[in-house]
């Protein structure tokens, strides 16, 4: 039976491994600026907590097989522990931990302690059950007013959001379905949302925020690459939250400049 | 008829706490010293007793530190104004009616100073319960003043006095719903009543018990207990009323 | 509570006093038990739903026909709910504990009979009220186990919002009452009531476990039940402490400036301590199985004590790690991540010392055993992802995906369920009189331990892919297309794993009544329970009372007549 054990959890942890280290399935490619630091940070955990599970495993496989007790064996090693071993394992297992958070925090960090950039592409993020709606600020840089009061989501795009027409600020700003940016320039989105709590999720830039109601919450994120990455609603807000998805488009900044305009002149 | 004190003998299955084996067994069922009246185990049942209701009185006080920290959060709390695109803070308080909760607060720790008579009361006729069977010893014929009694009229009065309290409110416009701070009015001074309600209900029981004959010892651990509760309710209702008046 | 004579009350006759409204510990114990028993086959049998819907979405199921996406996430909560509430903070605590506490530490029964009696039949009419949402008009809730607020707050948020939410709701303030009367009563018994010579040093460590368990219910539930007061209040009378200005699907809702962070703080204060709640008891019994079945005392008690403390201390200390991405302030967020990282080294420390423990032992493979070692294997795996979503940058890309539900099922759903495994199949000789069958119990282990580890361990790498938690189907984002074969995989694995449960529930109630009658001390083990009969009589010592003389776990002792020194026995040279 010792013998069953030890090969059983040796094979369930080396199968686990092998897919690990195989990356068959694995963080999609990522496309911000964030990614490098947040993949590091993520292969030194993965291979210290690795490390750890393995050693773990075997040593677990490996007793219940060596100290297997014969019938006619004699007696286990009467020992009620070992108080120098306990401080030594202690002490390393409180570095390696607390260490491994402390070098990844200046990640978070820059993530999340700053605000965005001045010249930041601005772009308002809304989730409501079950779709997502972005909003541009036009030339005059200002958002406009939105009142709950005004929303009507049968209607799409301003009336989704509840623009206020009366707002001479909302006059030029772009409401689509689809959020386009341009490569290599930071993107501040303020998130909200009109009903539930939603969550914006774009796995290849390692960006997720989730978008409560009440709040304005302000977030930033830098894409690298042009194309095309699906948006994921990562927050349970209904029976439509699996359907909750939406597109963002990297583009250079020409491209982003002519397509802006375009949603410009087809408001007059 | 004379009914001594019997002494526990040596093998009788009482616990004790985990005290070292080679000492005897106390007499008593090791409750500290207290006399045995008669009931085995009496002292152990009243240290458990008071033990439960400390235990017991922590969740309560877990309760109101959560209502507590909702309310310090919810005073403070931004929220976004779609009408202005700003950040606002929108808690108004509520002019409480501040002479009503002084006169019920009077009342609650009159109750507390009664009760606590109450107390003190039954356990000396417990304490002397054995003294005054011995035939031909006669203490006189105590007057008993009914303390718990009058702390059941006092509770009443209680909750009767935070009925027009709400009353009042509800007269000037303010009710659960009319803003964030009214909800916490009622949340923080109904649910407070309602545990008040259940110390009435106990203290009933132990007037019932009477009532019913119940053994002198059990209704000491009822009105003892209770009276630790009650006392709790009162110092609970001063940091309620404090919380209220003051934290906005 | 009230009025009780002595713990010396004589056994009961007649059928409801002894057998539905009994006062006695033991059979309380049992009804917990049978509880969690009918409720994990209920949460398994949602959990296959939900399996099988995600890889055939379109399937017309007999019965239920068509599973609507409203319907998924409804099967999700209870699911969720149920596992957590009437399987893992009952069978552990409530069953075990309430057996085994005054019996490990020698006392007749716990300090409050009645309390304990009410405390079971409130947690059995709150499992009632929780099947009930089923069957109301909107079905059972959609908003998750979490219950997020304005999700839940609002009648309007989706169907099962209405009543379905309301009981819900109702269900878990019941449930919160009826742990917090459990809780009082393990923390009076095991503070007053031990034998003499049975110092706080010298409990199982099983005893521990219920006892730091139930300081932190003690210290949690309270603020779940406001927490549920106040979402009662908002859904239903119209307050606003969770839910700001807003709309749903155009209509306003008429709250305004309530906050949804707030609830999740009141939640995950509770719901943090509440999955160690879920663990702790587990480890009792894994400690105390291992040391048994090693005949070696187990390595470091005190340190495992100590762990145990620190785990419940910093259990009040990191909720916030639920909350990464929840627009919480970073900084919190920082400081979080800090102590929950602080609170993987107790953990370890536990782990390092049943290492320890197996460490020159002389191992007895019995059914026990088998499920102590798969407790410890699973504590680690699932243990070890925990590093990687402490880290709030490292939750950026992990966070509501499917890595969280891998992290939690492998420690909750199965080490903590091997826990219960271990301990049923461990004290079922103590309190039925007979043996289970070991074959069927080695088919059992075998089928459950690679069948888990199939169909949790591939969540993480799900999660690492991006599949996100809580979607009622795969079909609709195109980066979640080849992630379908690994989920077909695990489903497959789900059914099986599931079915061989049935191997265990035959052999539990057959052993019962035809298993082979069990001596007082099956596994030769040292504590309390095994030095009175089997199975015990109705105040656990038939009028003696047990004195102690030494630690529970004295196996092997040099110069002893056998391999074990109860812990009755005259003391030994190296008694603790």
């Amino acid at each position: 039976m010792g013998l069953v054990l030890l090969c059983v959890i040796w094979l369930i942890t080396i199968a686990s491994t092998y897919f690990f280290i195989a990356k068959t399935w694995w963080l999609p490619a990522g496309a911000s600026a964030a990614t490098a630091a947040i993949d590091h940070q993520f292969i030194v955990t993965f291979i210290l907590m690795g490390v750890i599970f393995v050693a773990a495993q075997f040593a677990l496989g490996y007793f219940v097989w060596r100290y297997r007790g014969e019938p006619s064996a004699s007696r286990a090693d009467y020992s009620h522990g070992n108080l120098t071993l306990e401080i030594i394992w202690t002490t390393l297992t409180a570095i390696l931990f607390i260490g491994l958070n402390l070098v990844g925090s200046p990640i978070w960090a820059a993530e999340r302690f700053r605000p965005a950039a001045d010249n930041a592409t601005r772009v308002e993020v809304t989730g409501m059950q079950f779709a997502w709606y972005f909003r541009y600020p036009g030339p005059d840089g200002k958002f406009g007013i939105a009142k709950p009061e005004l929303e009507d989501p049968s209607a799409g795009g301003e009336a989704a959001l509840g623009l206020d027409p009366s707002d001479p600020a909302s006059k030029d700003d772009v409401v689509t379905g689809i959020m386009e940016v341009p490569v290599n320039r930071e993107v501040e989105v303020i998130l909200r949302a009109h009903d539930v709590i939603h969550s914006f999720f774009v796995p290849a830039m390692r960006f997720k925020q989730d978008a409560v109601p009440g709040l304005a919450i302000h977030m930033h994120f830098t894409p690298t690459e042009t194309g095309d990455f699906e948006i994921a609603c990562a927050e349970l807000c209904g029976l439509g939250h699996y359907k909750m998805h939406g597109m963002l488009k990297v583009v250079s900044q020409d491209e982003f400049d002519k397509w802006l305009a375009a949603r410009e002149a087809e408001k007059q | 008829m004379a009914s001594f004190t019997p002494t526990v003998p040596a093998h009788h299955p009482t616990t004790s706490r985990g005290k070292r084996a080679d000492l005897p067994p106390v007499a008593g069922g090791g409750d500290g010293g207290r006399p045995d009246p008669g009931s085995p185990d009496y002292g152990g049942r009243l240290r458990r007793a008071r033990l439960g209701m400390a235990v017991a009185l922590t969740p309560i006080a877990m309760l109101f530190v959560a209502f507590t920290s909702a309310y310090i959060v919810r005073q403070g709390l931004p929220t976004f104004d779609p009408n202005t695109n700003k950040v606002v803070h929108d808690w108004i308080p509520v002019p409480l009616p501040t002479i009503l909760f002084l006169i019920n607060t009077c009342v609650l720790l009159l109750s507390s100073v009664t009760i606590e008579f109450a107390r003190r009361q039954l356990a000396r006729q417990v304490a002397l319960e054995p003294v005054q069977s011995i035939p031909g010893v006669s203490l006189g014929r105590e007057r008993k003043f009914p303390w718990l009694a009058l702390t059941i009229v006092l509770g009443f009065s209680f909750l009767g006095g935070q009925w027009l309290a709400w009353s009042d409110l509800a007269e000037r416009g303010f009710y659960v719903a009319t803003g964030p701070s009214s909800s916490f009015v009622y949340l923080l001074t109904g649910t407070h009543a309602v545990h008040l309600f259940g110390g009435i209900i106990a203290l009933l029981v132990a007037g019932l018990s009477v009532v019913l004959n119940r053994p002198l010892p059990s209704r000491r651990i009822v009105v003892d207990v209770t009276a630790w509760y009650w006392h709790f309710m009162a110092l609970l209702w001063i940091y309620i009323l404090a919380l209220l008046e003051f934290a906005h | 509570m009230v009025a009780q004579e002595s713990h010396a009350h004589s056994a009961p006759q007649g059928f409801i006093r002894k057998y539905v409204f009994s006062l006695d510990h033991k059979v309380i114990g049992l009804q917990y038990y049978f509880l969690a028993l009918t409720a994990v086959f209920v949460g398994m049998a949602l959990s296959l739903l939900m399996r099988i819907h995600l890889i055939w979405p379109m399937a017309i199921l007999p019965l239920l026909g068509e599973i609507k996406p409203e319907t998924y996430l409804s099967l999700v909560t209870m699911h969720g709910t149920i596992m957590v509430f009437f399987v893992l903070t009952t069978a552990p605590q409530g069953g075990f504990g309430n057996y085994f506490l005054p019996i490990q530490i020698g006392a007749p029964d716990m300090a409050f009979p009645v309390l304990n009696m009410l405390s079971f039949w409130t947690t059995f009419l709150a499992y009632l009220v929780m099947l009930a949402a089923f069957f109301v008009v909107g079905g059972a809730p959609l908003h998750g186990w979490t219950g997020y607020a304005p999700l839940s707050a609002l009648q309007s948020a989706g169907p099962g919002e209405g009543l379905g939410a309301d009981l819900w709701i109702t269900s878990i303030a019941l449930f919160c009452v009826a742990s917090l009367m459990g809780a009082l009563n393990f923390i009076t018994t095991t503070l007053d009531m031990r034998a003499r010579g049975m110092s706080m040093w010298r409990m199982p460590l099983t005893c521990w476990s219920w006892f730091i368990t139930a300081i932190l219910g003690l210290l949690a539930f309270g603020v779940l039940l406001s927490a549920g007061i106040l979402l009662l209040m908002d859904r239903n009378i119209g307050t606003s402490f969770f839910v700001p200005l807003g709309t749903v699907n155009g209509q306003l809702t008429g709250h305004k400036g309530g906050s949804p962070l707030l609830w999740q703080h009141l939640f995950w204060f509770f719901g943090h301590p509440e999955v160690y709640i879920a663990i702790l008891p587990g480890m009792g019994v894994a400690s105390q199985v291992l040391s048994t079945f090693s005949r070696k005392p187990i390595f470091g008690y005190k340190a495992m004590v100590y762990a145990m403390l620190s785990i419940g201390l910093l259990g009040f200390m990191v909720w916030g790690h639920h909350m990464f991405m929840s627009g919480m302030s970073p900084y919190s967020a920082f400081a979080f991540s800090v102590m929950t990282m602080a609170i993987g080294v107790p953990s370890a420390i536990k782990t390092f010392n049943w290492l320890g423990t197996l460490h020159k032992g002389r191992i007895r493979f019995h059914s026990p055993m088998l499920f102590a070692i798969g407790f410890v294997s699973l504590f680690v795996s699932g243990g070890l992802s925990g590093p990687f979503l402490a880290q709030p940058a490292l939750d950026i890309p992990l966070h509501d995906t499917a890595f969280v539900p891998g992290h939690f099922h492998l420690i909750m759903g199965v080490a903590a369920i091997f826990g219960i495994f271990a301990a049923t199949y461990y004290w079922f000789p103590k309190m039925f009189g007979r043996m289970m069958n070991e074959r069927l119990a080695r088919i059992h282990f075998f089928f459950t331990l690679i069948g888990t580890y199939a169909v949790f361990m591939p969540m993480h790498y799900l999660g690492l892919a991006g599949q996100p938690r809580r979607y009622s189907q795969l079909t609709e984002l195109k980066y979640l297309h080849p992630l379908l074969p690994l989920n077909t995989f695990m489903t497959y694995a789900a059914i099986i794993t599931v079915a061989a449960q049935l191997i265990f529930l035959f052999n539990l109630f057959w052993s019962m009544f035809k298993g082979p009658k069990a001596s007082d001390n099956p596994w030769e083990a040292t504590t309390l329970e095994w030095t009175t009969a089997t199975p015990p009589p109705h105040d656990n010592f038939a009028g003696r009372t047990p004195v102690v003389n030494n630690g529970p776990y004295e196996y092997s002792v040099p110069g002893a007549p056998r391999d074990y020194v109860m812990q009755t026995d005259p003391a030994t040279v190296a008694a603790h």
